[in-house]
């Protein structure tokens, strides 16, 4: 059991709306943690207080470190990658240059490089395509190439808002295999957060709850799936 | 050096995939270069079939060039909108009136000073304006536009007020062969040349993705840890160096300064050469700079009534026919031109003629279309 991130007693807002309440949260090292809750739960609120996007208050730390308060580069700047909700390309621009800017807090160009091809074995329609905008590619594409823009920062956290949102089922269990193949293979530590349960509570290990801005159950994600309650709700069988 | 290897990279990659994709694409930049290169040797022996007015023209042209540049990096590739750049063009012209006729100063210092004072300008300018968004940032620096001349006669003691100040003509150095009309051509060139190559310099690299990424999508680019504020601020410091730079040599080249030259009827027409030029490009300010020049002149020639009329119609014509300026249709047709030996489908043809991401310079209908909307 170590934490890579804890949230402890996070609250967030918008303006005067204080939309999280009193939040304790903990991110495992190495494992795929999700936040499962329905359209306005406060989900993309959570990764986004996390990134130094929105007003905070309480505490956040990151492999032991307070990061509550600082800017968003510097959040960048310690290896959390944000994969922000509806994809988040940059439409104008090529595959490649997203990539690219998912990398721009690095210096070691090398390594950069290096990254480069092995995002592109993860993702090879990303190869193919690194010349055309990123506006043409389609949905699922674009999720991907979100996700690889994430993990061209070599972070230590990938948080993933919704990657499930407005794709094919079949494409979503693709994403959901990388995601996996990502956590096992590089040992990246995902922070996953999702409405689709059935796919999220399979790839991840523990699971967190969230309904209007407050965690309502927590649990190995093996026994949320096997919750009568959630199963309902959630799950809806 | 960046860019060339990227490039290069990209067309590797693309050799497995098609083989057709990078003949067409080494073909796109044969093009370029032969056609950068002619323009080139044309633009340099221009002037010596040139009366001293015509030559005067082109003068002008580059100079609304580099101002148009300066919004180009703005408002295309940066999403920040200007009604007010005629003020750094008054500033920048003011200030080389001021410092050689009041100090005696060498015009060429005047120059690089001009450039300095707007770059912290319009830094200064630009933190306050992260707190507004698209249209109210465009009356934001509108106020800017409007206020520019009453503040020039509010400061008569050094601006002269409304009698304006007359400059000397910059004489030919070094007893070279050419009148001053001719010289002042060479050197806009030149400066022009410069700052075009430190445009193309910074936006293919990582700041100008930062830039496009700000534009594109701000939350975004704030989560891969671009400073969103330090970027949009400093942009607009280099974009208002740009309009100061063509405002100083503005004033050299009229060899008069006057508050109500540099109304707000400047800034809109640089926001109208921008557009049309092609907004998201850089060599779009070229033509958007002989649009503004010579249009009105040649309305003028049509109907002395009402040359504004026609200028309309002709700026509607153009919006109608180049959507995505004049930048925006040379790009299409270079596309079409290159591509023509392959049988690609066109959802294909898309991709393989995309502008590569070291070349900022050819703007995509996309991009031109996106920096309109924001």
């Amino acid at each position: 059991m170590v934490p890579l991130l804890e949230a402890r007693n996070l609250e967030a807002y918008y303006g005067w709306s204080k939309v999280l309440h009193g939040l304790d949260l903990t991110v495992e090292k190495g494992k795929v943690t999700v936040v499962l809750g329905a359209n306005g739960a406060g989900k993309t609120t959570l990764l986004r207080a996390i990134s130094g996007l929105i007003r905070t208050t309480g505490e956040i730390r990151f492999d032991g470190v307070r990061i509550d308060g600082k800017a968003p580069e510097d959040i960048v700047r310690l290896g959390i990658a944000h994969v922000p909700e509806g994809r988040g390309t940059f439409p104008n621009l090529t595959v490649l240059e997203n990539l690219r800017l998912g990398a721009y807090t690095r210096k070691d160009k090398q390594e950069v490089r290096r990254d480069l091809d092995r995002i592109y074995t993860y993702f090879p329609v990303l190869k193919q395509k690194s010349n055309s905008p990123a506006g043409l590619l389609s949905g699922g594409e674009q999720q991907m190439l979100a996700i690889a823009r994430g993990l061209m920062l070599r972070p230590r956290l990938l948080m993933l808002d919704e990657p499930s949102l407005g794709l094919a089922p079949v494409v979503v269990a693709d994403l959901f295999r990388i995601v996996r193949a990502i956590n096992e293979d590089d040992g990246v530590t995902v922070l996953l957060v999702e409405q689709d349960a059935v796919g999220a509570l399979e790839v991840s290990q523990y699971a967190y709850l969230l309904e209007t801005g407050h965690i309502v159950s927590s649990g190995p994600a093996d026994e949320l799936r096997q919750n009568d309650s959630i199963r309902k709700s959630y799950l809806g069988y | 050096m960046q860019l060339p290897a990227s490039a290069k990279e990209i067309d590797t990659r693309t050799t497995g995939l098609r083989a057709t994709r990078p003949a067409a694409a080494s073909h796109a930049r044969l093009w370029k270069l032969v056609g950068l290169i002619l323009t080139l040797i044309v633009a340099y022996l221009l002037p010596l079939g040139l009366s001293n007015y015509q030559a005067f023209e082109f003068t002008q042209v580059f100079i609304y060039a580099i101002a148009l540049l300066g919004l180009n990096i703005l408002i295309g590739f940066n999403g920040q909108f200007s009604l007010g750049h005629g003020a750094f063009y008054a500033l920048g012209a003011y200030t080389t009136a001021i410092m050689t006729t009041r100090w005696d100063i060498p015009y060429g210092w005047t120059i690089i000073v001009a450039g300095v004072l707007c770059l912290i300008a319009g830094f200064l300018f630009g933190l306050p304006a992260l707190r507004f968004e698209g249209l109210y940032l465009a009356l934001a620096t509108f106020a800017l536009a409007l206020s520019t001349p009453q503040i020039l006669k509010y400061f008569d003691n050094w601006t002269g007020g409304s009698q304006g100040i007359v400059l000397d003509k910059p004489s030919v150095p070094l007893g070279l062969p050419i009148n001053a009309d001719q010289y002042l051509y060479y050197l806009t060139l030149t400066v022009l040349l410069l700052l075009f190559l430190l445009a193309w310099n910074l936006l293919r690299g990582r700041v100008g993705r930062a830039m496009m990424a700000i534009r594109d999508n701000p939350i975004a680019a704030e989560a891969m840890g671009v400073n969103n504020a330090l970027y949009k601020s400093l942009t607009f410091g280099v974009s208002a160096m740009y309009t100061g730079i063509a405002g100083s040599l503005g004033a050299l080249a009229v060899a008069f300064v006057a508050p109500d030259t540099f109304n707000a009827f400047l800034s809109i027409n640089f926001l109208v050469g921008s557009v049309v030029g092609g907004i998201a490009s850089i060599i779009g300010a070229l033509f958007g700079a002989a649009f503004i020049e010579f249009v009105p002149i040649y309305a003028q020639e049509i109907s002395r009534a009402a040359p504004w009329a026609i200028f309309g119609v002709v700026l509607i014509l153009f919006m109608y026919v180049m959507p995505t300026g004049v930048a925006g249709l040379l790009h299409r047709v270079l596309e079409r031109l290159t591509r023509r030996p392959s049988k690609e489908s066109s959802a294909d043809n898309v991709v393989a003629t995309s502008p590569a991401p070291a070349d900022p310079g050819a703007s995509s209908p996309a991009r031109a279309a996106s920096g309109k909307h924001e």
